[in-house]
């Protein structure tokens, strides 16, 4: 018992230097995991897997993995453990040119809290819809004088019309935003409310709800998983998804798709991951965590594509019958044969038949051509998979309440614990801005932002919002993140100097840091980054942007019209963009005036260099 | 060749009827003989006179033709008062679209299964009720919510309470100078007493205060 001269309040609380600290290690990975696996691993991995080959696809998202994804991550980690600050301080405290890089995080992480909101709503006012039966996107309603369905319904298929209309309750074109959709503002509320719940005391409370939301999504996807495999046509569908087809890889934008998905599915640059090994014991092997967290989130996108393959060759299987049986109808009907003669397995055998016997009459049945194929090749990602998609296949489920609701409190759960990284990337580092930490409570402060960011997201409640949300998706939320990511990775690597750095990670982990490392930090993420970045860009611009509306009155409705933006959309989605890149410079250039005025003071002192093992001597660990 | 010659004379009082009786049944399904036929034609004779109390059609009134495989016919209804002309077609589909589920029900079909092809069912109304299901079930959660907030809310300031009195407690007992016996780690605190505690040289290296790896 070494402890003589312990400042009293170590005492009587557990936090050794006043900052909050995790209950016990898994409840810390959990929160990393919860982070990185997200929406995306369900509805953008299995998506990118199929319309890239497949099971090739698998090649260059685990090059990636290696070269990109882990490193940069165990930087972040070992960043966040070492300083243990917030972004903004963090990177303050690294060089104070680099805090714009902590700035342009936390500005981010603000606008991805944004809408990333509004997307778990949908899934909420789903949630709500799905205890009806019949769930109300099976049936469409009749119109206004009874004599029939409504058309809109009608043209298109009851599933697109409950997200477009009932949900959305969409314009056709982004210009016009309609009104405040009160459903949808009801569900906002909701949403908020939840994630103040959790997020109230910061990571004391995030600490136990993120054990019902990382872990509940796994015990679905199980079940998904194994109702899936039994379905009819599960088979087909996850042929389709994994057989490979090697050609892919000549195709460069399946590289920079594979690249930038693992970037955007590990949650990287938005500050999260700073904030939640921040408050570890500086002496926590980051190195292990990472590798862990990567893979584990990898290992879900894998896992996850296999229920929603399976979910989806049922559907196309279903839909392929459908059309055969529709069709079996009107030849029996037309040529009176007795029922059941022709079968889905001698349908072939027939059309040829009558096709060379009765040629004009097969022609004036206009019988629709079935391809398994063409069923298996409509493929969606995004908001598209879930609330179309899947709501399709879930109807034709018997039993597809329990299946919808079970469903989307899994999306619910995904995007949640996502969400918590989000907030803590944004509450964090206000919590270490020294004005707003002495005067208000923690509870006040996070009240005070999820009240903030619920006024300013009632915007994506209008009936133009989910137009709005493609955008913010879109810019925000791509673009900054690269260059946040590359100026990490400069900045820890060349400007606070890779020696001090593996310094400090070898006295938080243990061990030396070995080349795989090095290389990668100092060489290869950099590089991949700027190659990402540069593709990205120049994808973005050899077109001008459009977007796809929702217009009953367009001549080929269903099919979505395609739009160019206007100038004044044009001009936010370049802010957007631009504005977290923005703080880099700006903080830098400012950083630098003072330094040239300042140094003019003789009694100017240039500030201290430290490095993570300074920072930390106050900070005692207790006996293992 | 009689009833031939009413078909093609009067086509527009002659409906097509298609049955699938496979598709509704299944195993259970019964052959479509001689028998069958003789039940329909006494359902639209049963039809007609529920429709009008006037006209005693017979089951020989009612004519049937053209049976194929599918099980599909054609049928007209002759008046019997004036015997070689039909029923008009308006009467006997009103009198069909009156009686449809007596007729569905004794051959065990449906709408769908037992189709008239000029006659087309109505649509049923969709059942609404009252109150939105997903208000009410929106309604629950968010009360659930509103609870967990106002009391964890509640704890926190009852925490931070709690927290205020104990450390101005403390602060009262030292300055009346009052030793608390607590026992930490078996060691009684009153020898770890901090305002009377010195450094004690041995133990102030710093070195110490990491355990070696």
């Amino acid at each position: 018992m070494d402890r003589i001269l312990i400042p009293e309040h170590m005492w009587s609380s557990p936090k050794e230097d006043g900052r909050p600290k995790w209950d016990n290690k898994f409840q810390y990975i959990l929160s990393c995991i919860g982070f990185a696996v997200g929406l995306g691993n369900v509805w953008r991995f299995p998506y990118l897997c199929q319309i890239h080959g497949g099971g090739a696809f698998l090649i260059p998202y685990f090059i990636a993995l290696i070269f990109e994804g882990i490193p940069l991550l165990h930087l972040e980690l070992a960043l966040g453990q070492c300083l243990r600050k917030g972004s903004i301080s963090a990177w303050r405290a690294i060089s104070p040119y680099l805090g714009g890089v902590g700035v342009g995080s936390w500005m981010v992480s603000v606008l991805v809290s944004l809408y990333y909101n509004t997307v778990l709503t949908w899934v909420m006012w789903y949630f709500v819809n799905s205890f009806q039966d019949p769930l109300p996107w099976s049936v469409c309603p009749l119109n206004e004088n009874r004599t029939g369905l409504n058309e809109e319904c009608y043209e298109s298929t009851a599933v697109n019309y409950f997200w477009y209309r009932k949900t959305l309750n969409i314009t056709p074109d982004i210009a016009e935003s309609g009104t405040l959709q009160w459903w949808l503002v009801l569900c906002l509320a909701a949403c908020w409310a939840i994630v103040y719940l959790c997020t109230i005391r910061g990571i004391e409370t995030t600490g136990k709800a993120i054990y019902v939301t990382a872990i509940f999504p796994y015990l679905v996807l199980t079940i998904f998983l194994i109702h899936g495999l039994t379905l009819p046509g599960a088979t087909e569908g996850l042929a389709y998804l994994f057989t490979p087809d090697l050609n892919v890889l000549k195709n460069p934008r399946v590289w920079l798709d594979a690249a930038t998905q693992i970037f955007f599915s590990l949650s990287l640059a938005f500050g999260g991951l700073i904030a939640f090994s921040s408050y570890n014991p500086p002496k926590n092997d980051c190195e292990k965590d990472a590798v862990t967290v990567a893979i584990v989130n990898s290992l879900t996108s894998l896992y996850a594509s296999i229920p929603v393959f399976s979910v989806l060759g049922f559907k196309a299987t279903t839909g392929y019958w459908d059309c055969l049986d529709r069709n079996i109808i009107s030849i029996i009907n037309e040529f009176d044969l007795p029922e059941q003669s022709i079968m889905r397995q001698n349908y072939t055998d027939w059309i040829t038949f009558l096709n060379s016997s009765y040629p004009e009459k097969i022609a004036g049945l206009k019988l629709k051509s079935c391809d398994l194929q063409e069923f298996l090749d409509q493929s969606v990602s995004g908001s598209g998979l879930a609330f179309i998609v899947f709501t399709q296949a879930i109807i034709l489920m018997p039993g597809s309440q329990a299946w919808a609701i079970l469903f989307f409190i899994m999306l619910f759960s995904l995007g949640l614990s996502s969400m918590f990284g989000n907030i803590e990337g944004v509450f964090t580092p206000l919590l270490e801005l020294q004005i707003i930490s002495k005067s208000i409570p923690k509870e006040l402060l996070s009240g005070i932002i999820c009240l903030v960011s619920f006024l300013i997201a009632l915007c994506f409640t209008l009936s133009s919002g989910s137009y709005w949300i493609d955008i913010f998706d879109r810019y925000a939320g791509s673009l900054p993140l690269l260059v946040i990511a590359f100026f990490e990775v400069i900045g820890v690597v060349y400007v606070y100097k890779i020696k001090r750095f593996s310094e400090d990670v070898k006295w938080m982990t243990g061990r030396k840091l070995n080349l795989y490392w090095q290389i990668t930090w100092r060489f290869i993420s950099p590089l991949l980054l700027v190659i990402v970045f540069v593709a990205f860009v120049t994808l973005q611009i050899q077109k001008p942007p459009t977007y796809t509306a929702w217009n009953p009155k367009h001549e080929d409705f269903p099919v979505k019209e395609e739009k160019a933006y206007p100038p004044w959309v044009q001009a936010i989605c370049v802010l957007l963009a631009v504005l977290p890149c923005i703080f880099v410079p700006l903080v830098a250039l400012f950083q630098l005036v003072k330094r040239t005025w300042r140094s003019k003071d003789p009694s100017f002192l240039p500030p201290e260099v430290f490095s993570c093992q300074e920072v930390n001597r106050n900070f005692s660990h207790p006996k293992k | 060749m009689f009833a031939f010659l009413l078909f093609v004379s009067d086509a527009q009082n002659a409906f097509k009827v298609r049955l699938s009786i496979k598709t509704a049944l299944g195993d259970n399904a019964y052959a479509w003989d001689a028998n069958e036929e003789y039940l329909f034609k006494a359902m639209v004779a049963f039809t007609m006179r529920r429709y009008s109390t006037k006209t005693t059609t017979q089951i020989s009134n009612v004519l049937l033709c053209n049976v194929t495989d599918r099980v599909s016919f054609w049928f007209v209804v002759t008046d019997s008062s004036k015997n070689t002309t039909t029923v008009p077609g308006s009467e006997v589909e009103a009198a069909i679209r009156m009686n449809r589920n007596r007729i569905n029900n004794a051959f065990l079909l449906s709408d769908k299964t037992l189709q008239f092809l000029k006659i087309s069912s109505t649509l049923a109304p969709p059942v609404e009720p009252s109150t939105p299901v997903w208000l009410i079930v929106f309604g629950v959660v968010l009360c659930l919510i509103v609870a967990a907030i106002v009391f964890l809310v509640v704890a926190g300031i009852q925490q931070r309470k709690k927290k205020n009195k104990e450390s101005t407690e403390r602060e009262n007992l030292e300055e009346k100078g009052e030793v608390t016996i607590t026992i930490e780690n078996g060691i009684p605190c009153e020898t770890l007493d901090l305002k009377a505690g010195h450094i004690n040289g041995v133990f102030s290296a710093d070195d110490e205060r990491f355990t070696s790896l």
